[in-house]
């Protein structure tokens, strides 16, 4: 499989990274090497074989459905590009 | 008194126990050697002011007898772990100048055994990188250099600071990160021991995220020793980390020096690559016959899907990458630039504070995981790995204890040598270390020779999860056998 033009500036949308016209060319080679070397994975025979979802067969740790941190508020925004008080500040999202 | 610096961290141990010397003139030495090697691009951010109050405080304790473990021994820290107060990039352009509020697990417990920072080590960009070449802060020189050349070598990636420091004795010892060969690839190129543990052996909370399922932290160190005692510092259970495993830490450096008499040594027959280079072949051999010589018993082995891990490889790492790195989205914090719309905003901050490596991976995952091509891809790629880690079971369950293979398949290349025409040339470096992370194993690197040119070369030693012990006893008689190698210095 390989990616187009028009399918560089979409993954690039669904990535959010602005991409120039200028660039597509050379990501659009480079996105299609990458799929030519994975390529050879189609001739492996996964017939019956369980994806694999956990590296070291372990039960899945569970915490207490309790509040135990917070009232950090100065922390979470103290490296916020913009803040007003304890929020993020943001382009307008909603008209 | 003999250069302070040269010293491994077990004889550095012993002075400040003996009390030959502090730890604030032990950390000073390092400290000097920094500033005279910043030719060499290792560190990204130096503290010496912390570096002098930790040792100061450490060097109170240990005149009271509280010292810990490490108490006294100055270390680098990669710029993927969170310090609480001292900027952490990962050596983005995205990251800026955050600063974090919380300290990683990782750190907290080496600070808790009386380790000193000296500041932080320069890495690829989120450490996808196989030679330290796509840092925002610029490429890292290798100590090591080719007899009679002064080209600039690298020093391997992504924990290409971490390897170069320890080489060039900037620091005793150094944290680092092992996604599919950062570790043990640099520790090769660089003639240092590095270990990747078994996945779930190091917490990964506060250590910026670039594969989850395949991250881990280690050490890289100047003796099989060093990392051993680093390691028992660096591991344990972390409830903020759900994959970190709660069993005990064992005491690594008790099995320095244990018998390996009857152990069962696979040669996986598929690791012998088409025009591998001679010297690596013989390199491999005598790894071997060495272990031989120390009691071990030599089999061939087979692990039949070796060749699809790296593949299957770049697929996994990219998918969970795009994943985690959606969180840079010039909001919380970082770089911003602005946009006509939040969009827009996301859209231009990501485009400028990623670098062309991570723009390239992060699309690559972006493009396995969408519609249409998850199952082809993505399913495709997580059924090879149980596969991979099949292959290894199947070895394991025939008594094999540990599996002997080269760390690289070259010594270390000049700076811009590679990659730069087809990404995947640069990915072929972690060739033989990339299984290790899809199987979640434990993966050690310890020099073993030089090459023609004069440079450093290392094997690498696979064991069963969680006997890290194993390795650490077999890397030693490597490292016997083999001798230690310190570059001369140029720099």
């Amino acid at each position: 499989m390989s990616v187009d033009a028009a399918t560089v500036r979409r993954i690039a949308h669904l990535a959010r990274i602005a991409v120039s016209e200028d660039e597509v060319p050379h990501l659009q080679g480079e996105l299609n090497a990458m799929l030519a070397f994975v390529e050879q994975l189609s001739e492996v025979n996964v017939e019956g074989v369980e994806p694999m979802t956990s590296v070291t067969p372990m039960q899945m740790k569970k915490r207490q459905d309790v509040v135990n941190d917070g009232e950090i508020a100065d922390d979470i925004v103290a490296n916020a590009p913009a803040t007003e008080g304890h929020f993020f500040l943001v382009p307008k999202v909603v008209e | 008194m003999t250069d302070l610096t040269s010293l491994t961290l077990a004889e550095a141990r012993k002075g400040l126990a003996d009390k030959t010397f502090t730890s604030l003139e032990l950390t000073d030495a390092h400290l000097s050697a920094i500033e005279a090697a910043r030719v060499l691009n290792a560190f990204v951010m130096e503290t010496p002011d912390r570096a002098r109050d930790m040792a100061k405080a450490v060097d109170e304790k240990i005149a009271k007898g509280e010292g810990g473990p490490l108490a006294g021994i100055p270390l680098g820290i990669k710029d993927l772990f969170a310090t609480k107060g001292v900027r952490t990039t990962a050596c983005s352009k995205i990251l800026g100048n955050f600063v974090p509020t919380y300290e990683s697990t990782v750190t907290s417990q080496l600070w808790r055994d009386g380790a000193v920072m000296l500041g932080k080590l320069n890495n690829d960009e989120f450490a996808m990188g196989s030679a330290n070449e796509t840092s925002c802060f610029g490429p890292v020189g290798n100590p090591w250099r080719r007899d009679g050349s002064n080209t600039t070598l690298v020093p391997g990636g992504s924990s290409g600071g971490s390897a170069s420091a320890v080489a060039a004795l900037l620091c005793m010892g150094a944290t680092a990160t092992d996604t599919g060969g950062s570790i043990r690839q640099p520790a090769a190129f660089t003639a240092t021991v590095g270990i990747k543990p078994t996945y779930g052996r190091c917490s990964r909370w506060g250590i910026v995220a670039f594969a989850s399922s395949l991250d881990q932290a280690g050490p890289i160190a100047r003796s099989v020793r060093d990392a051993a005692m680093l390691l028992r510092s660096m591991a344990g259970h972390d409830p903020k980390d759900t994959t970190s495993v709660d069993i005990p830490v064992p005491d690594y450096e008790a099995a320095i020096g244990k018998s390996v008499k009857g152990m069962k040594i696979g040669i996986p027959k598929e690791y012998r690559l088409d025009g591998m280079p001679a010297e690596i072949e013989k390199l491999w051999s005598e790894g071997a016959a060495w272990l031989k010589a120390a009691g071990a018993e030599l089999v061939e082995v087979s692990l039949p899907h070796t060749k699809y891990a790296l593949p299957a490889y770049y697929i996994v790492a990219p998918a969970e990458a795009s994943s985690n790195l959606a969180r840079y989205d010039g909001v919380r914090y970082g770089l911003r630039e602005q946009g006509k719309n939040i969009i827009e905003q996301y859209e231009n901050t990501r485009a400028e504070g990623f670098g062309a490596e991570v723009r390239r991976r992060v699309m690559i995952g972006t493009y396995v995981l969408s519609a249409g091509y998850y199952d082809a891809y993505y399913l495709r790629a997580q059924k090879v790995r149980t596969l991979i880690k099949k292959d290894f079971e199947d070895c394991f369950a025939k008594g094999v204890d540990a599996i002997l293979t080269p760390a690289t398949p070259s010594a270390a290349f000049g700076i811009g040598e590679k990659g730069g025409a087809d990404p995947v040339e640069m990915y072929l470096n972690d060739i033989f270390t990339v299984t290790v992370n899809m199987a979640g194993l434990p993966g050690i690197a310890v020099p073993a020779g030089k090459d023609a040119q004069g440079l450093p070369l290392g094997l690498q030693l696979i064991g069963r999860p969680f006997e890290e012990e194993t390795l650490f006893s077999l890397g030693e008689v490597i490292e016997q056998a083999a001798g230690r190698f310190t570059p001369a210095r140029w720099w």
